[in-house]
């Protein structure tokens, strides 16, 4: 929960939903953005994730100090399964679940 | 100088053995490491014992898992602080939100940290297998969309943390509101660090010369909140990283403000935190959640203003409106020792259960569950902290 996990801004969503996918050693995930300010970051900015909200820009140097540092605490893996698990703004479709397909195209991930 | 040779042999001594650890070969510039080390040694003066307090238990699992102790003077003494989230929850409000879970049609959802720990009746995963709809999310945004794709039942989301993650819990009460979603709500217990280091200030059983600040949590508050630990207790206060070096650097930089009898509050941590905090986080905080009266921490007893409970206006999405609460206080087991081990009064494998009963597959106290736990941490890495044991 207290993990702080670097990822790489790869895509913003197109809509207004304060969503960008990003890539963490791989695995890419959407998080939300709201924490950052306007125009704070673009693509290839790297970020420190908490909970699925990108809370600082950070520096590439940084960001793979911090995957080092994850590593050496021994807490690399709980880092990737967190991130694996962030389905909240994944196609709801998978779910069969027309109804939030629906919300969903109509902005609401 | 013959005396101050004579009084500097032990700990370079120490220090000389410490250096020859295969682990220290391991962190990434074994040559500043040493260094700092050995400036900690120098500056410490001999003839004090220093008792600095890491705040946060992200630093108590890298001062375990990197054996930091063993190259630190003996007289330069760390206390566990109480930034553990489930370790200072008390058992009563696990009840609760139990209490909660087992309504009909009802879901809930929570951290993994939170999943083992122990309430009066067996820890949510117990109760899981009993039958109970509890689920693990990453993200509270995991819970709302649960919520969404189950909208015959209502979902809660048991909301822990410092103001590290009340942010995102505040943001996701705010798109629950902004989409209309009302088969979800927040059983927050989110609390705050600052009047946690006040109390710990004005106990009277806590002697303390200075903080290593919390990391991640000062990303969110800033150092500015800390500023009334230097100016009106006199103690030096210093934002840490996470690695070995941040950690040792911190020290170093305590131990030169006491030296020359300063107390200020510095940043180390100046690449990730910035002096005033994430504006936009503390704004989502505010416009979501506001302050308690008063909450009870787990070894700290009541603080006045500690804790975040949803706000007015998000009161159809706050479970402590919308269910009945027991809120019945609960005493920890009699034998467990967490409250002094929280305060800092004992160290782990002081209490009497430490690692018979209470273990972690078995664990009897929540300091024994997380990672962030200093029962945890010292029972994962004992080998690497012998030297500490009493």
């Amino acid at each position: 929960m207290c993990l702080a996990i670097p990822g790489r801004i790869v895509e913003f969503a197109s809509d207004q939903t304060a969503l960008a996918k990003v890539d963490v050693a791989g695995v890419k995930r959407n998080v939300n953005i709201s924490l950052l300010e306007d125009g704070e970051i673009g693509i290839g900015d790297w970020v420190l994730i908490h909970v699925g909200f990108a809370m600082s820009k950070i520096e590439e140097a940084q960001a793979r100090d911090q995957l080092r540092m994850l590593s050496a605490l021994g807490e690399d893996q709980m880092a990737m399964e967190e991130i694996r698990g962030y389905n909240f703004a994944e196609n709801a479709l998978r779910s069969g679940d027309a109804s939030t397909a629906l919300r969903q195209a109509q902005g609401d991930t | 100088m013959p005396f101050a040779q004579e009084t500097l042999r032990r700990p370079f001594d120490k220090l000389r053995v410490t250096l020859r650890m295969k682990y220290v070969d391991e962190f990434r510039d074994p040559q500043l490491i040493k260094n700092v080390s050995r400036e900690i040694v120098r500056l410490a003066d001999p003839d004090r014992h220093y008792r600095i307090m890491e705040v946060c238990g992200g630093h108590t699992h890298a001062i375990y898992r990197h054996g930091l102790k063993q190259l630190l003077p003996e007289n330069v003494e760390l206390i566990h602080g109480p930034g553990c989230p489930v370790c200072v929850l008390p058992m009563g409000r696990i009840d609760d939100g139990l209490a909660i879970a087992e309504q009909r049609n009802v879901v809930m959802t929570a951290f993994g940290d939170m999943m083992r720990v122990p309430g009066t009746r067996g820890t949510p995963l117990e109760l899981k297998a009993r039958g109970v709809d509890i689920r693990m999310v990453y993200s509270p945004l995991d819970a709302l969309r649960i919520a969404q794709t189950t909208p015959e039942k209502h979902v809660f989301f048991f909301a822990i943390g410092f103001e590290t993650t009340a942010p995102s819990t505040a943001l996701t009460l705010a798109r629950a509101k902004a989409l209309g979603i009302r088969n979800f709500s927040v059983f927050s217990n989110h609390v705050t660090i600052v009047p946690a280091i006040r109390a710990i200030l004005d106990s009277p059983d806590m002697r303390l010369d200075a903080f290593v600040g919390p990391g991640h949590v000062s990303t969110v508050t800033g150092c500015r909140p800390y500023e009334f630990i230097a100016r009106d207790y006199g103690k030096p206060v210093v934002i840490s990283g996470f690695e070995p070096l941040d950690i040792l650097e911190s020290i170093l930089m305590i131990l030169r403000q006491l030296r020359v009898k300063e107390s200020r509050v510095e940043n180390q941590y100046r690449r990730i935190v910035p002096w005033e905090g994430n504006l936009p986080a503390l704004r989502a905080i505010g416009e979501a959640f506001e302050l308690r009266p008063y909450f009870e921490w787990r070894g700290l007893g009541f603080i006045s203003q500690s804790a975040l409970r949803v706000s007015g206006a998000y009161a159809a999405w706050d479970s402590e409106v919308q269910f009945e609460v027991p809120g019945v206080r609960v005493t920890d087991p009699k034998a467990a020792q967490c409250g002094e081990v929280l305060k800092g009064v004992l160290k782990p494998p002081q209490c009497k259960l430490f690692g018979k009963e209470c273990n972690p597959e078995h664990p009897v106290g929540a300091l024994m569950v997380s990672s962030e736990g200093a029962c945890a941490a010292y029972y994962r890495y004992v080998h690497l902290n012998e030297s500490v044991t009493v």
